[in-house]
C-alpha cells in the first residue's frame, strides 16, 4: 500500500507573536466549534479518493492546536481513523504552547493515540521571551514540562529560536544546556534563526537583533552543544537522539505524498501540489457544503522539471542529502546529467561532499558545514528553468 | 482643395520656458479654431474613405493647421509648428523657428523671464521673426503682470503693454491671442511660380508611407508627381502625396504652394536623406541656392549601450535600426567590451536625448538594456601628431602617446534669483566653470554667465541646479568649442580585475574623490559572494581608493512549515533570477545597475 501523511491545521492562539506570519488568529469558542466542524467534513471528503493509501503519519499543527479542548482534538484524530487506515505505530504529533496544557488535555491526547509532543519554548530567557511576545515564563514550561512528563509522553520535542531580540551567545548556551538537563530530556529539539517576515509587527518595528556574525557563531555553537549531548543533526534547524527523526517532516523532504487539511494547509499527492484557501469564513462555508477548499490558482501538476528541483533542493536540506541511485530510479538520468558540473563545482568550493555507503553501496551528496550557512546559493543552481 | 489666399495664411509657433503653459495655450488655440474652411468642409466629406485609411497615424510634432474666422470676418489658415523644448535639441529648435514668420512669446505672470525664455527669444529674433508677448496663468495670485510687462521691455526690449493677459488652463483671454496672431503675424512671402524651396523642420519614419517630411514651402510649389531633390543629401524621390496636418492625422491635397506648411511623402526609407535644416527643390527645376542655415547635426553625448541579456544583441542592433530610421541625429557603432560582451557605442544630442533613446528600446522593444556611464567626445593629441576623436574612454591610447587632450567646453547661461547667486557659482565652480559676468535682469534676478566643461553638466547638473536654487534657476548652453585640459581616465578594479565598461575620462582634480565615491557605490551594489571582493580605483596603474565587499556567511533560510515548499521555491527562483541579470567578470557577478552607478555619484 501507498503511504499518505496528514497535516492538520489549527489556526486560533491565544495571541498572536510578534514574529509570526503564520495563519492564526485569537477567537471565539463557537467559531472554534464551527471550524473543527468544517474540518472533520474535510477529512472525510478526501478520504473517498484515499483507499489505497495507509496513513503513517499525522501532524497537528497551528497556530496553537494545544487551544483546543481535549474532546475537539480526540474528535479531530477519531475522524481520520474512523476514515483511514492507519498504519501501527503510526507517528501522531501535536503542537503545544506552555499555557495552554492541562492535565485534561493531556489524558485526551494519550486516549486519541497521539504520541509525540512538540512544544513550543523557543528560549529559557524570560526577557528574551517577553520580547517575542510569548504568553508564558520559562517557569510555566518547567511546570509544564513536568505536567507532561507525568502523563506518559516521552517523544518529546522542545522548538527554540536563536537571533531573537535581547539574545546573547552567552543567553543562547543557557538556554540550550537548559533545554538539555531537562528530566527526562527532550529526545528531539528544532532550533531555528529568527527571520524577520512580512506582514509581522517585527516586520513594521524591526528591534535590535544580533548580528550576522554572532547569528552564525549561535548556529556553530548549537550543533557543539547539542551533539555533545548526544543529538545528531539531521536537518538545517533539527536535531535528535538517534531513532527520534520526527517522520513527518522527512516526509515532507523525501517528497512523500501528504494531504494538509483546514486553512493555508499545503498538500501534494502523487505530483500534484496544492493549497487550501486562507480565509477562515469561506473555508467554513466551502466545507459545510460539501465543496473542496482548495485555491483553485495554487493547484500545480509539477513537471519533471519541478520534481528533479525539489528532489535536490528539499533533500540537500537534510544533513544526508540526496540519492544519486534514488535519482536515477526516480527520473531514469543521472544528477551528472542534469545538473553537468554543478556539484563538481560545489564539491570543489566546499558547499557539497559525496559519501558512499558501503553498506547499501549507494552515492550521496549533502551539503558541507559552509554550505548549510549558505545553502540558499547552492540550491538556487538546482532550480532547471 | 480650394487655393488659399497667401495673405490669410499665418504660420507662427510658441515658445516659452517650461511650464509656463505652452501646450495648454496650443490646446486652447487647437479647440477654439476649426480645422477645415467651410469649403474645405464638404470637401472631406466627400473624402472620408480617405481619412479612414489616413486615421491613427499620429503626428510626432504638434504641428497642426486649424481655421480661424477673425473679427474681420475673414478666415485664416493657422500653421502652428510645435518646437520642441530642450537645449538638447536646440538645433531642432531654430530650423522650427525658420519655417515660421511669428512666434508668440508665452511668460509666466508669477515667474516672469527664465534663461530658456531668453534663449528661445533671442534664437526667434535671429530668425527675424515677430515676436509678441502674452501673460499667462494671471488668474494666480502670484501674478504680477504689470511687473513682468516692464520686465519684457526691459530685458528683451520688445513692446509688452498692449500683451493679451490670459490664462490658458481657464479659456481666459484666448480670442485676443488669435486676433493678435492675425494682426501681428505677417502674411508669408513667397512666389509659386518660382522653383520649388521649402525648408526641412522635421521628418519622420512611417511604415507605409515611408518618410514623411514636414516643410515649410518658401518658394514655388510641390504636387503629387513633382520630382524632388535634398539639396544637402543630395536625395531624390518623386513626391507621392502632398498634405497639411489636421489634428492628429494626415489629410492630403493637391500641391502646396509658396508660404504653406504641409507634408511631402517620396517613398523614401530613411530620415538619414531628409535631414532637418535640408532645402527641398524640384529636380527639373531647381532653386539656385539651398535655404540658408543647414548643418550636420553632431553627437554631444556618447554611451555604451548593451543588452542585459546576451543573446539580445540582434534585437538591440534591429531596434537601433528602426529608431534611427525615425531620428537621423542617433548614431550608433558596434563595439565589445570584455565586461558587457556585444553591445554599441551609442551618439546621443544630449543627456535627455540619450535618456529618451534608452527609454524606446525598453519600452517599444522590450529590452532590458545595460548603460555605461556617458561621456563627451574628446581630442587626443598623440605624441605622433594624430588627433584621435575619443568616444570610448577603453580606446584611450597609451599616457606616454599621449601629447595633450582637449575637451569639449560649453559657454553656460544661468538666470537665477539673487539669493541662489552663492550657492550656484559655488556649483559652477565645483564644475570646474570659468566665470565670465553676471547681468542683473532685475534688482532680484541676475543672468550668470560661465563657460564649463561639457564633461561636468552631462550627469546631474541640472538637478543639482534645481536643487540649489529650490527650482528657481533655469539654465542654457550652446557648445563653444575645444579647450586642452588635464584629463586622466579612471579605471575600477574588481578582484584585481579591470572591469573596462566602468572605466571614465575625468579631470586630475576630481579623480581621487569620484574614484573613492565610486568605489563606495559599487560597495553597495555588488553582493557578497562566498569569498572576499576588493574594489579598487586607479590611474595608470596606481590605486586611489580601495573597499572591500565582505565574503558572506549566510543565507536567509525560508521556513517551509506544514509541507509549504512554495515560499522557498520562489526564494530560490528569486536568487537565480538576480544571479541572471549579473554579469560575470572573473569569478565575480556584477549586477547590471552598478554599471550605471557612476551615474549617481551625487546621491545622498
Amino acid at each position: 500500500m501507498k503511504k499518505l501523511s496528514i497535516y492538520i491545521h489549527i489556526p486560533f492562539c491565544v495571541r498572536k507573536c510578534l514574529y509570526c506570519d503564520f495563519l492564526s488568529a485569537p477567537t471565539e469558542r463557537e467559531v472554534m466549534d464551527r471550524y473543527v466542524n468544517a474540518l472533520c467534513r474535510e477529512i472525510i471528503k478526501k478520504s473517498s479518493i484515499c483507499k489505497e493509501y495507509i496513513i503513517t503519519t499525522v501532524f497537528i499543527g497551528g497556530g496553537t492546536p494545544s487551544i483546543l479542548s481535549g474532546e475537539r482534538i480526540e474528535k479531530i484524530i477519531r475522524t481520520v481513523r474512523e476514515n483511514y487506515q492507519m498504519e501501527a505505530g503510526c507517528e501522531i504529533s501535536i503542537e503545544a504552547n506552555p499555557g495552554t496544557i492541562t492535565p485534561d488535555k493531556l489524558e485526551s491526547w494519550r486516549r486519541a493515540g497521539i504520541n509525540r509532543l512538540s512544544i513550543g519554548l523557543q528560549s529559557a530567557q524570560n526577557n528574551e521571551l517577553k520580547a517575542l511576545g510569548r504568553i508564558h515564563s520559562f517557569e510555566d514550561f518547567l511546570y509544564t514540562y513536568k505536567m507532561i512528563v507525568k502523563s506518559g509522553f516521552d517523544n518529546i520535542n522542545i522548538d527554540l529560536m536563536s537571533a531573537i531580540p535581547k539574545q546573547t551567545i552567552a543567553s543562547w548556551q543557557e538556554t540550550l544546556k537548559a533545554v538539555c538537563s531537562l528530566n527526562p530530556p527532550p529526545v528531539h529539539i528544532s532550533a531555528y534563526s529568527l527571520i524577520v517576515e512580512e506582514n509581522t509587527p517585527f516586520y513594521e518595528n524591526t528591534p535590535k537583533l544580533p548580528e550576522e556574525d554572532e547569528e552564525r557563531n549561535m548556529y556553530k555553537i548549537t550543533n557543539d552543544i547539542l551533539f555533545d549531548m548526544g543529538y545528531m543533526q539531521y536537518e538545517i534547524s533539527n536535531y535528535a537522539k538517534p531513532g527520534y527523526e520526527c517522520r513527518h517532516n522527512q516526509v515532507y523532504w523525501r517528497r512523500g505524498n501528504y494531504l494538509g487539511f483546514g486553512i493555508g494547509a499545503a498538500s501534494m499527492v502523487e505530483n500534484v501540489r496544492y493549497s487550501n484557501i486562507r480565509e477562515l469564513g469561506s473555508y467554513i462555508h466551502f466545507c459545510e457544503g460539501g465543496l473542496d477548499a482548495i485555491e483553485k490558482t495554487s493547484l500545480n501538476h509539477l513537471s519533471e522539471k519541478e520534481q528533479m528541483e525539489e528532489f535536490m533542493f528539499l533533500g540537500l536540506r537534510m544533513t544526508e542529502g540526496v540519492c544519486e541511485e534514488d535519482f536515477y530510479r526516480i527520473f531514469g538520468a543521472s544528477i551528472e546529467e542534469i545538473y553537468p558540473e554543478i556539484v563538481e563545482d560545489f564539491c570543489r568550493k566546499g558547499l557539497l561532499k559525496r559519501k558512499f555507503n558501503r553498506k547499501t553501496g549507494e552515492h550521496w551528496i549533502m551539503l558541507t558545514r559552509y554550505g548549510i550557512d549558505v545553502s540558499n546559493t547552492v540550491m538556487a543552481e538546482f532550480l532547471l528553468s | 482643395m480650394a487655393q488659399i489666399d497667401q495673405s490669410k495664411i499665418r504660420n507662427f509657433c510658441i515658445v516659452a520656458h517650461i511650464d509656463h503653459g505652452k501646450s495648454t495655450l496650443a490646446d486652447r488655440i487647437i479647440e477654439m479654431t476649426g480645422l477645415l474652411t467651410s469649403r474645405e468642409m464638404q470637401a472631406q466629406v466627400l473624402d472620408n474613405m480617405e481619412l479612414e485609411r489616413e486615421r491613427g497615424i499620429t503626428i510626432k510634432a504638434q504641428t497642426v493647421r486649424t481655421i480661424y474666422k477673425a473679427k474681420d470676418g475673414e478666415e485664416y489658415v493657422f500653421n502652428l509648428i510645435d518646437t520642441p523644448g530642450h537645449v538638447d535639441f536646440n538645433y531642432e529648435v531654430s530650423r522650427s523657428l525658420a519655417a515660421c514668420d511669428g512666434a508668440i512669446l508665452v511668460v509666466d505672470a508669477a515667474q516672469g523671464i527664465e534663461a530658456q525664455t531668453l534663449a528661445n527669444v533671442y534664437l526667434a529674433l535671429d530668425h527675424n521673426l515677430e515676436v509678441f508677448p502674452v501673460i499667462n496663468k494671471i488668474d494666480l495670485p502670484s501674478a504680477e503682470p504689470d511687473r513682468v510687462k516692464n520686465e519684457i521691455e526691459d530685458v528683451i526690449g520688445i513692446e509688452a503693454q498692449d500683451a493679451p493677459l490670459i490664462s490658458a488652463k481657464n479659456g481666459v483671454g484666448i480670442e485676443d491671442v488669435l486676433e493678435a496672431v492675425v494682426q501681428k503675424v505677417p502674411a508669408p512671402g513667397g512666389n509659386p511660380e518660382k522653383p520649388l524651396q521649402a525648408l526641412i523642420f522635421d521628418s519622420i519614419y512611417d511604415s507605409y508611407k515611408g518618410v514623411i517630411i514636414f516643410c515649410r514651402i518658401m518658394e514655388g510649389r510641390v504636387a503629387k508627381g513633382t520630382s524632388i531633390r535634398m539639396m544637402a543629401t543630395g536625395a531624390t524621390a518623386e513626391v507621392v502625396e502632398v498634405g497639411y496636418f489636421g489634428a492628429g492625422q494626415f489629410i492630403t491635397c493637391e500641391e502646396l504652394s509658396a508660404g504653406m506648411v504641409g507634408y511631402i511623402t517620396a517613398s523614401i526609407k530613411n530620415v538619414k536623406d531628409t535631414a532637418v535644416g535640408d532645402t527641398v527643390t524640384d529636380a527639373e527645376n531647381p532653386c539656385a541656392e539651398p535655404l540658408p542655415g543647414y548643418k550636420k547635426v553632431n553627437s554631444m553625448v556618447y554611451c555604451g549601450v548593451y543588452p542585459a541579456d546576451g543573446a539580445k544583441y540582434p534585437d538591440l542592433r534591429d531596434a537601433l535600426e528602426k529608431l534611427q530610421l525615425n531620428d537621423a541625429s542617433l548614431h550608433y557603432e558596434p563595439e565589445t567590451s570584455i565586461a558587457l560582451g556585444f553591445g554599441f557605442r551609442c551618439g546621443f544630442l544630449g543627456l535627455l536625448h540619450l535618456e529618451i533613446i534608452q527609454e524606446r528600446l525598453e519600452r517599444e522593444y522590450n529590452l532590458d538594456l545595460v548603460t555605461t556611464a556617458p561621456g563627451v567626445i574628446y581630442k587626443v593629441h598623440t605624441t605622433k601628431g594624430e588627433v584621435i576623436e575619443l568616444t570610448n574612454p577603453s580606446n584611450l591610447p597609451d599616457p606616454s602617446e599621449i601629447e595633450y587632450m582637449e575637451e569639449p567646453v560649453v559657454s553656460a547661461e544661468i538666470m537665477v534669483t539673487t539669493e541662489f547667486i552663492g550657492s550656484i557659482m559655488e556649483l559652477c565652480q565645483e564644475r570646474r566653470g570659468r566665470y565670465l559676468g553676471m547681468e542683473y535682469m532685475e534688482e532680484t534676478r541676475a543672468l550668470l554667465k560661465y563657460d564649463l566643461p561639457l564633461n561636468e553638466i552631462i550627469y546631474d547638473f541640472f538637478d543639482a541646479l534645481k536643487s540649489r536654487s529650490r527650482g528657481y534657476a533655469s539654465f542654457d548652453y550652446e557648445l563653444k568649442g575645444y579647450e586642452q585640459s588635464e584629463l586622466v581616465k579612471l579605471d575600477i578594479l574588481i578582484n584585481k580585475e579591470e572591469v573596462d565598461a566602468l572605466s571614465f575620462i575625468v579631470h586630475k582634480d576630481s579623480a581621487y574623490e569620484r574614484g573613492r565615491k565610486m568605489c563606495e557605490k559599487l560597495k553597495d551594489e555588488i553582493p557578497r559572494h562566498l569569498f572576499e571582493i576588493p574594489i579598487q580605483a586607479a590611474i595608470g596603474g596606481k590605486i586611489i581608493a580601495r573597499e572591500t565587499v565582505k565574503a558572506m556567511r549566510k543565507d536567509v533560510l525560508a521556513k517551509c512549515y506544514g509541507g509549504d515548499i512554495t515560499r522557498k521555491k520562489k526564494l530560490l527562483e528569486k536568487q537565480k533570477e538576480g544571479k541572471k541579470r549579473m554579469r560575470q567578470i572573473g569569478s565575480v557577478e556584477i549586477p547590471q545597475k552598478a554599471f550605471m552607478s557612476v551615474l549617481k555619484l551625487d546621491d545622498k
